[in-house]
C-alpha cells in the first residue's frame, strides 16, 4: 500500500524502548493511529501510560542515545522516524506544533514573550523582525488576546496562566501547521480559561485545517472536542473508536473502568434503562 | 580510564577508602616519635642535600635533616592542630549557637549579624589580621583560626536549635513517655550528625590549608619545628637543584586535603547536605 | 529599582561599622604601643615625657568611643595614620603598591572567566563526555591544591625546566603569566563547577523542551537561552569570591615576590606595623561590601524578575 495522502499523520507499529541499567524496558508498543486534516484525535489514559512518549516520538525529541524507536511515523508522506536532526528541526514548530501542559514554565523567563514569538517565526521563515511582529500580533488577535502589541513586551512571569496558554496557541497556530499536538492543554487552567482554550483550538482546526492530537486525562475535554478517541494503557492502545461509539458503548474493560469512574455517567444509566 | 575516574566520585567505596586513608594518617601522626627513622630536627651539615638512602629514605634537606622524618612529624602538627581547632571551634559554636537560637529576640539577631559579618571575610584575612595583633607564632595562629571558625558552627547549631524549637516530635516524644536521653539519641543526634560531619570534614581540610599557608608565609610555625608549609618555604631556595624539598611536603598537604575534600563531598552527597563554598 | 539599590546600601552600614570597630579595637588589643612604635621608627628616644606627649597627641588617653569616632572621621578623609616602619602616611604607601595587585587581580579574573565559562558550559551541555570529566577533575584539584605549592610547581616546570617565564618579579607580561595562572586556578575550579551545575539544572527545565518543539536551533537554545540563565549563579559567585581572590593575592605575591599590596600586608604583620594592618583589613572589608552590591545590581539587569515583580495581568 502506498502512502495515503488524505491522512496527514500516520503512525504505524510504533515501538519505543529505553536502555536502563538493568536491561531494556518497553515504553510503548504496537501504536497505530492516523490523523486526517481538520480532525481531532483524543488520546486518553492515566499518567505514565505512554501518551507523552508517543508525542515525543512523533517530534523525535527522545534521547537518541538511550531510546530506540521502531516503526513508521509519516507526516504528509514523509518518514519522520530516523530523519536527520537538521531536517526534523525545520518540521518542529512549523509543520508540527506543540502546546505544553504548564504554560507558566514553558517560556524562557528572561526574554519577553514577543521576543520568543518572533524568534520562533523567524527561525522558520525569512520574514524580518517587523513582519514577524505583525504576524505575531495577528495571531494573538485570533485568540482574543487584548492589546497584543503591548502584551508582546511583557515577560512571561507578568502574565497569567490562561493568557500564556493562549500565547502558546497563537504561536502554535501562527505558522499554519499541519498537525498540532496539545499535551494536556487545559489541565493547569481554571474552567473559564479551559473553555476559551478549547474554543480556540476548534477555530484553528476549522480555519486552517490543522489536525490535532489532543492528549488529556480529562474525559470531558476529550468527549467535547475529539472526533476519534484512542485509549492507552501500559504503553499500548487498548481501544480506538469514534467518540460517540467509545463513550456510549465502550468495548475494552479498561475503557469501561475509565468511563465508570465518572459520576455523571451513573446518572444516565437508569434513564436509558427506562426507555 | 576516564570512566573509572568518574566512578570514583559516585562510588560507594569512596567513604570507606577515604576514612581508611585518614585513619592511617592519624595513626602515623600519633606514632610518629616511634616510627621515624631519624630525629626530624637534628641538624648535620655533613649530610646536607643527600639523595634517598637507607639511612634517609627520602633524602635530606639543606641542613642535613631527614626529609621523611620531617614529613611524618609534619603530619602530627597539621592533623593534630586541625583536630584541636575543630573540637574547640565546634564547642564554642555549639554553645553560642544553641544559646542564640534558643533565646531568640535581639540577642539572636545581634549574634547572627556578627556571624554574618565574620563570614563575609575569607578566613585567611581575618586570621592574618588577628595574627597581626597577637604577633607571629604557632599558638597565635591556632587561636586565630579557632576564633574565626566557630562562627560557622554557631550558625549551623543555631539553625538546628531554631528548627528543633518548632518541631513537634519533642513534645510528642515526651508525651509518649520517652526519656530525655532517648529523645536526644533517637531524634536530635541523627539530625545533627550528618551536617556536622560534612562541615567538620571540609573545615578540617581548610584548617590544614590555612595552617600551612600561614607557616609558609613565616607567620605560623617557627623553625626548626617541621611543618609542611614551612618546609615548602625553606625548600623554595633550592628549587633548581633539589626540587624534592618542596615536592614532598606539598604532596603531603595535597594528599590530606584531597582526602578530606573527597570524603566531605561523598558524605554530603550521601546525606544530602548542602555545602557552603 | 532605585528603591532596591537604596535598601541594599543601607544594609551595608552595620557591616562597615563592625569592621571599623574591630580595626580600631585592634590597636587596644595589640601589645604594641603606637606611641612607642612611632617614636622608635622616628629614631627618637622614648622617654616617659615624650611618650606621654605622643600618647596625648594620638588621643590614646581618651575614652574608647571618642577614639573610635576620631578614627572614623580620619578614615573618611583617607587618613590611616603613619606607618610605624617607614614613618610615611599609610595611605601613600598603599597607593604606591596597589596598582601591582590590581594588575594581577584583573589578569587572573580575565583568565578565570575565559576558561571557566566555556569549560563549565560545555561540561554541562555534554555531560559525561571527556570534557565533562576533565572539568570535574580540574574543579576538584583546583580547590584542593595549596596556592603556594601550585605556584612553585608552575615555576619548576615553566621557569626552571622550560625556561619560558621568569621566576619572580614584575616588569614584562611574561612576569604576569605564572602568578595570574596560580591565582586564577582556584577561581576556575569554583566557577566551572557552579556553571556546570547551573547548566545541568537548566537543561531539565520545561522551557528548553518548549524551545526545541518550536524548532529553534539547538545551538541557539544553548547559547542564547540556557547560557543566559545559567550564568546568573556564576556571576553571584564571582562577586562573593572576591575574598578568595584577595587571599590569593597575599600568597601569590609572596611566592612570586610580586610587589603588591598583599605582600606589603605580610611585611606589616612581621613588623607589627599596626596602622598598615588596619588599613588593609578595612580596605578588604570595603571591597567585599562593594562587590556584593555590584553583583546584586548586575543580577537585576540580567534577570528581570528580581526588580519587576509587579502584579500579574489577567
Amino acid at each position: 500500500m502506498g502512502t495515503d495522502k488524505s491522512k496527514v499523520l500516520q503512525v504505524r507499529d510504533l515501538h519505543v524502548q529505553i536502555k536502563a541499567k538493568n536491561g531494556i524496558t518497553t515504553l510503548v508498543q504496537d501504536i497505530n493511529f492516523e490523523l486526517k486534516p481538520g480532525e481531532i484525535l483524543g488520546l486518553i489514559g492515566e499518567s505514565g501510560c505512554g501518551k507523552t512518549v508517543t508525542s515525543m516520538s512523533i517530534l523525535q525529541l527522545l534521547n537518541r542515545k538511550e531510546t530506540t524507536i521502531e516503526g513508521s511515523i509519516m507526516l504528509k508522506g514523509q518518514e519522520l522516524n530516523g530523519l536527520a536532526e537538521k531536517e526534523m528541526r525545520k518540521i518542529r514548530g512549523k509543520d508540527i506544533a506543540f502546546i505544553m501542559q504548564n504554560p507558566m514554565n514553558a517560556f524562557t523567563p528572561v526574554f519577553t514573550i514577543g521576543h520568543q514569538f518572533v524568534e520562533t517565526i523567524r527561525s522558520h521563515t525569512s520574514l524580518n523582525k517587523k513582519q514577524a511582529t505583525e504576524l505575531a500580533i495577528e495571531s494573538m488577535k485570533q485568540v482574543n488576546l487584548p492589546d497584543p502589541d503591548k502584551l508582546l513586551k511583557y515577560y512571561p512571569f507578568q502574565l497569567s496562566g490562561g493568557m500564556l496558554q493562549r500565547v502558546m496557541i497563537a504561536i502554535a497556530a501562527s505558522l499554519h501547521p499541519a498537525v498540532i499536538i496539545a499535551d494536556e492543554p487545559t489541565t493547569a487552567l481554571d474552567v473559564n480559561n479551559q473553555k476559551n482554550v478549547l474554543r480556540h483550538l476548534d477555530k484553528i482546526r476549522s480555519e486552517y485545517g490543522s489536525a490535532i492530537l489532543l492528549i488529556s486525562h480529562d474525559l470531558g475535554v476529550v468527549s467535547e472536542m475529539a472526533d476519534e478517541v484512542a485509549v492507552m494503557q501500559h504503553g499500548k492502545i487498548v481501544e480506538k473508536a469514534g467518540v460517540f461509539q467509545l463513550f456510549d458503548s465502550p468495548k475494552h474493560e479498561y475503557t469501561k473502568k475509565l468511563l465508570n469512574a465518572r459520576p455523571t455517567l451513573y446518572l444516565e444509566e437508569p434513564m436509558t434503562n427506562l426507555i | 580510564m576516564i570512566t573509572s575516574i568518574r566512578t570514583i566520585f559516585k562510588n560507594e567505596k569512596v567513604i570507606p577508602i577515604c576514612s581508611t586513608i585518614l585513619g592511617i594518617l592519624f595513626i602515623i601522626a600519633i606514632l610518629a616519635p616511634w616510627i621515624t627513622p631519624n630525629d626530624p630536627i637534628a641538624v648535620n651539615l655533613a649530610y646536607k642535600l643527600q639523595p634517598p638512602s637507607w639511612n634517609f629514605p627520602l633524602g635530606t634537606d639543606h641542613l642535613g635533616r631527614c626529609n621523611l622524618s620531617r614529613i611524618l612529624y609534619g603530619a602530627r602538627i597539621s592533623l593534630g592542630f586541625a583536630i584541636l581547632i575543630f573540637i574547640s571551634s565546634l564547642a564554642i559554636g555549639l554553645i553560642i549557637g544553641t544559646f542564640s537560637g534558643y533565646k531568640g529576640g535581639w540577642v539572636d539577631h545581634v549574634l547572627m549579624r556578627f556571624c554574618d559579618a565574620v563570614m563575609a571575610f575569607p578566613s585567611l584575612i581575618l586570621v592574618l589580621g588577628l595574627v597581626g595583633i597577637f604577633g607571629p607564632g604557632l599558638s597565635q595562629v591556632i587561636l586565630a583560626l579557632m576564633l574565626v571558625q566557630w562562627v560557622y558552627y554557631a550558625r549551623m547549631f543555631r539553625g538546628m536549635a531554631l528548627s528543633l524549637k518548632e518541631q513537634n516530635f519533642i513534645p510528642a516524644a515526651k508525651i509518649s513517655g520517652s526519656s530525655q536521653w532517648k529523645i536526644i539519641k533517637n531524634h536530635i543526634i541523627p539530625n545533627v550528625l550528618p551536617p556536622l560531619v560534612v562541615m567538620g570534614t571540609l573545615e578540617m581540610g581548610w584548617a590544614i590549608m590555612d595552617i600551612s599557608a600561614m607557616s609558609f608565609l613565616g607567620l605560623g610555625v617557627q623553625s626548626p619545628t617541621p611543618e609542611w608549609g614551612a618546609m615548602i618555604h625553606e625548600g623554595k631556595s633550592y628549587i633548581r637543584t633539589n626540587p624534592e624539598l618542596m615536592l614532598y611536603p606539598g604532596l603531603s598537604i595535597m594528599l590530606v586535603i584531597v582526602t578530606f575534600n573527597l570524603l566531605g563531598e561523598a558524605l554530603s552527597e550521601r546525606y544530602g547536605v548542602k555545602r557552603r563554598f | 529599582m532605585g528603591n532596591y539599590i537604596l535598601k541594599r546600601i543601607m544594609s551595608i552600614i552595620p557591616v562597615f561599622l563592625l569592621a571599623t570597630l574591630l580595626t580600631t579595637g585592634m590597636v587596644h588589643l595589640s601589645s604594641v604601643d603606637p606611641a612607642e612604635a612611632y617614636l622608635t621608627a622616628a629614631h627618637i628616644q622614648p622617654t616617659d615625657e615624650i611618650l606621654a606627649q605622643k600618647r596625648h597627641e594620638f588621643g590614646l588617653d581618651q575614652p574608647f568611643f571618642i577614639q573610635y569616632a576620631n578614627s572614623i572621621m580620619k578614615i573618611c578623609q583617607l587618613d590611616f595614620g603613619i606607618s610605624y616602619v617607614s614613618n610615611k602616611p599609610v595611605w601613600d604607601e598603599v597607593i604606591y603598591r596597589i596598582p601591582a595587585t590590581i594588575q594581577l587581580a584583573i589578569a587572573s579574573i580575565l583568565i578565570a572567566v575565559f576558561v571557566s565559562v566555556p569549560l563549565g558550559f560545555l561540561a554541562g551541555v555534554k555531560k559525561g563526555s571527556a570534557i565533562d570529566h576533565f572539568s570535574r577533575l580540574l574543579s576538584f584539584f583546583g580547590a584542593s591544591i595549596p596556592s603556594f605549592w601550585l605556584g612553585y610547581i608552575l615555576v619548576f616546570f615553566f621557569s626552571v625546566k622550560l625556561n619560558l617565564f621568569p621566576v619572580e618579579g614584575i616588569g614584562t607580561w611574561q612576569h604576569l603569566v605564572l602568578p595570574s595562572i596560580t591565582l586564577a586556578l582556584p577561581l576556575i575550579a569554583m566557577y566551572t563547577r557552579l556553571l556546570r551545575a547551573s547548566v545541568l539544572e537548566n537543561l531539565q527545565q520545561p522551557y528548553v523542551l518548549f524551545a526545541r518543539t518550536r524548532g529553534l536551533k539547538e545551538k541557539t537554545i544553548m547559547t542564547k537561552h540556557v547560557l543566559r540563565i545559567a550564568i546568573s549563579p556564576m556571576i553571584t559567585g564571582l562577586g562573593m569570591n572576591l575574598g578568595k581572590l584577595l587571599t590569593g593575592t597575599i600568597i601569590v605575591e609572596s611566592v612570586f615576590s610580586w610587589p603588591g599590596f598583599g605582600r606589603y600586608f605580610i611585611e606589616a604583620i612581621f613588623n607589627r606595623d599596626i596602622p598598615v594592618i588596619q588599613c588593609y583589613v578595612l580596605i578588604a572589608a570595603s571591597l567585599f561590601i562593594l562587590s556584593n552590591l555590584i553583583v546584586d545590581i548586575v543580577q537585576i539587569y540580567i534577570d528581570p524578575r528580581i526588580s519587576r515583580k509587579e502584579g500579574q495581568h489577567r
